[in-house]
């Protein structure tokens, strides 16, 4: 019965890392850049609401609706001020320079904020479900992050597919300089993408702290990295590898600290990065890349 | 393609005896200062850690500058030359050999260790491009950190004992000494590392580089950072010549983390010590000084350490500081709106030695 529960609690993380990753997946797969910053994005999301709630106490949904639209602005005036300047510079600028609005991000909040842990009041008032005799039991939280992540991962693809803006955004993706040949407005659709993505990190924040209620300036920075472990994983710029990379990735990570050691989960959720880069660099469901010369 | 500023080899000789005479002016500027007795006990507890972070800005410049390739696991190759080296040192304690033997000992360990990591991990990871090697070597960095922090070793008469569960399950006799403790890290190291050998150490890294950089092997590594496909072509070894480069590059970093371990009774692989934080930060002093550029690299280093402690009140913000300096010279430097702003408004011969692009 534990290795279920310990299942259960891998598909909880998962399905934020996965939400997470939709977020890393599109503006990599469009903007075909590393978007560092998208973990401290989260951070700046769970501070929103932690401020709102608890300094203004205003309600969870007014506050969570309010920490999405800080954060989709905020993922648009970095964009703006930050990547957009760097289009057509080399990868390895717009890379550092990401790692540059990163540590800006985690800063701001540590000089704001302070270094100390903030305890994170949990959002979802849903009472846990106990199965078997009480043996098992699915906390709210996590019947929540499971049914918000495959309710945006569905939205994400029908409106990528239905939608006009969505195509632009697919045909970006394919080619850049083709796509504006076309009459596809290029720069807007690296906004979009930019805010939808930062849209998600806010919900995503506010899942990881109320399952992991803790709160410092650092929060985000590790879920980042390792749900991008997850985008990689399951094949970058792929919307549904981006949901079975961050599933699986929550799974191992849990089962990992479980079995193995609880000191080594993380070292354990990069080494499975390091095999799949190099066994599959792709990922589960990624197209191959061509080099052009 | 991009390139960071190749330089004429003529040019570079003089170029790099600038560079070694700048060191050598300021270490004999220092050392009259403290002669003097002009020097805060503070200013003189930073002369060391400028030393550690001038080397690995040096080895990540390399990495960077000249391989074209952004790692971010450096704070892992000093963290491996750290705990290495301390291990040998303490090992070593009660032998009986000669300090300063042991010392140039543990210093070559730690740099041996980090290079042969470098190579271990370049294998596979030099496969990769891009965003995918500073995701991989940031993992690995995290990684070593995370295996040091559960490994104990023991040494009693009948050698050493190893774990990765606790102290207790070494099994050590009862004179057995303990060397790593696990999160608790190697305690008791002597403290050896003096400024004069961090401006050695320095100077010794610079020699290496210029050598390198300069050579047959040099333009190899170059020519393969602007444009991967015609070095191939042309015939040069891309495996062979970017192991070479990421192995030294981390040699030099061990060789930084060897002289930080020997600066500290205490060495522990904390986030805040080898971290990807540190890695960031010695990035920011390679992006600031100039990618390319050892000699602004060092600058930068202590510039940068030096400026938050001499203004107090500028302590808290220099996290701050350093991302938005980061940030502002990515863009003032590589944004295509800057660059050819700075052409149009350039001091004549100040911004002409750039070189057109052609793509």
């Amino acid at each position: 019965m534990s290795f279920i529960s310990y299942l259960v609690n891998g598909i909880s993380l998962g399905s934020i890392y996965a939400i997470i990753a939709l977020g890393y997946t599109m503006v990599y797969g469009i903007a075909k850049m590393l978007n560092f910053a998208h973990g401290d994005v989260i951070m700046i999301g769970c501070y929103i609401v932690f401020t709102m709630m608890s300094g203004l106490e205003m309600n969870s949904l007014t506050s969570i609706l309010l920490a999405i639209a800080g954060c989709t602005i905020l993922g648009v005036v970095i964009e703006k001020i930050a990547y957009k300047p760097l289009r057509k510079a080399s990868p390895l600028a717009v890379l550092i320079t990401a790692i540059g609005v990163s540590y800006l991000l985690q800063n701001l909040a540590l000089i704001i904020y302070g270094a100390d842990t903030k305890s994170f009041s949990s959002v979802v008032e849903m009472e846990p479900i106990k199965l078997a005799d009480g043996q098992l039991t699915i906390s709210g939280v996590t019947i929540v992050a499971v049914v918000i992540c495959i309710v945006i991962m569905i939205a994400l693809m029908t409106f990528i597919k239905k939608s006009k803006s969505g195509q632009a955004m697919l045909a970006v993706s394919e080619d850049k300089d083709a796509a504006q040949l076309m009459g596809v407005n290029v720069n807007k659709t690296i906004s979009m993408t930019f805010a939808i993505g930062s849209g998600l990190a806010a919900i995503a924040g506010v899942l990881l702290c109320s399952a992991y209620p803790t709160l410092t300036p650092y929060t985000g920075s590790m879920p980042g990295i390792k749900a991008f472990t997850a985008a990689v994983f399951g094949g970058i710029g792929s919307i549904p590898g981006a949901f079975i990379g961050g599933i699986l990735l929550g799974i191992i990570e849990i089962l990992g600290r479980a079995y193995i050691s609880s000191q080594l989960s993380d070292a354990i959720v990069f080494t499975v990065l390091i095999i799949v880069l190099l066994v599959k660099p792709t990922g589960i469901l990624g197209k191959p890349i061509h080099e052009k010369v | 393609m991009k390139k960071f500023g190749i330089k004429g080899t003529n040019k570079s000789i003089k170029s790099n005896m600038i560079t070694y005479l700048m060191v050598v002016a300021v270490y004999i500027i220092v050392q009259f200062i403290i002669a003097t007795g002009s020097m805060s006990s503070l200013m003189q507890g930073l002369l060391v850690p400028l030393c550690i972070y001038s080397i690995v800005a040096i080895g990540l410049n390399l990495c960077v500058g000249y391989l074209g390739e952004l790692s971010l696991g450096h704070a892992g190759f000093m963290c491996v030359g750290a705990f290495s080296s301390a291990f040998f040192t303490k090992y070593m304690l009660d032998s009986g050999m000669n300090e300063t033997v042991r010392f140039i000992l543990a210093i070559i360990i730690g740099t041996l260790v980090a290079a042969f990591f470098g190579f271990l991990i370049g294998i596979p990871v030099l496969r990769l491009r891009g965003d995918y090697l500073a995701i991989v070597t940031l993992a690995f960095g995290e990684i070593i950190k995370n295996v040091i922090n559960v490994l104990y070793i023991g040494k009693d008469s009948t050698g050493l004992h190893f774990s990765i569960k606790d102290s207790a399950s070494l099994n050590l006799e009862e004179e057995g000494t303990l060397i790593i403790n696990g999160a608790k890290g190697i305690i008791g190291t002597p403290r050896q590392s003096t400024f004069t050998v961090g401006v050695i150490l320095i100077l010794i890294s610079l020699v290496v580089v210029f050598h390198l950089v300069n050579s047959r092997t040099g333009r190899a590594i170059m020519a393969i950072r602007d444009n991967r496909i015609a070095a191939e072509s042309v015939g040069i070894n891309i495996t062979k010549y970017k192991l070479m480069a990421f192995s030294i590059s981390a040699a030099i970093a061990g060789a930084g983390g060897a002289l930080y371990a020997h600066n500290l009774s205490t060495l522990t692989a904390q986030p805040a010590n080898f971290g990807y934080n540190m890695s960031i930060m010695i990035l920011v002093f390679v992006v600031l000084g100039g990618m390319g550029s050892f000699r602004g690299s060092i600058i930068a280093a202590v510039i940068l350490t030096m400026l938050p402690e001499m203004l107090r009140g500028l302590a808290d913000y220099r996290m701050l500081i350093y991302a938005i300096v980061l940030i502002a010279m990515m863009l003032f430097n590589w944004a295509p709106k800057s660059i050819e702003w700075r052409q149009r408004h350039s001091i004549k011969g100040m911004f002409q030695k750039k070189t057109k692009e052609v793509q």
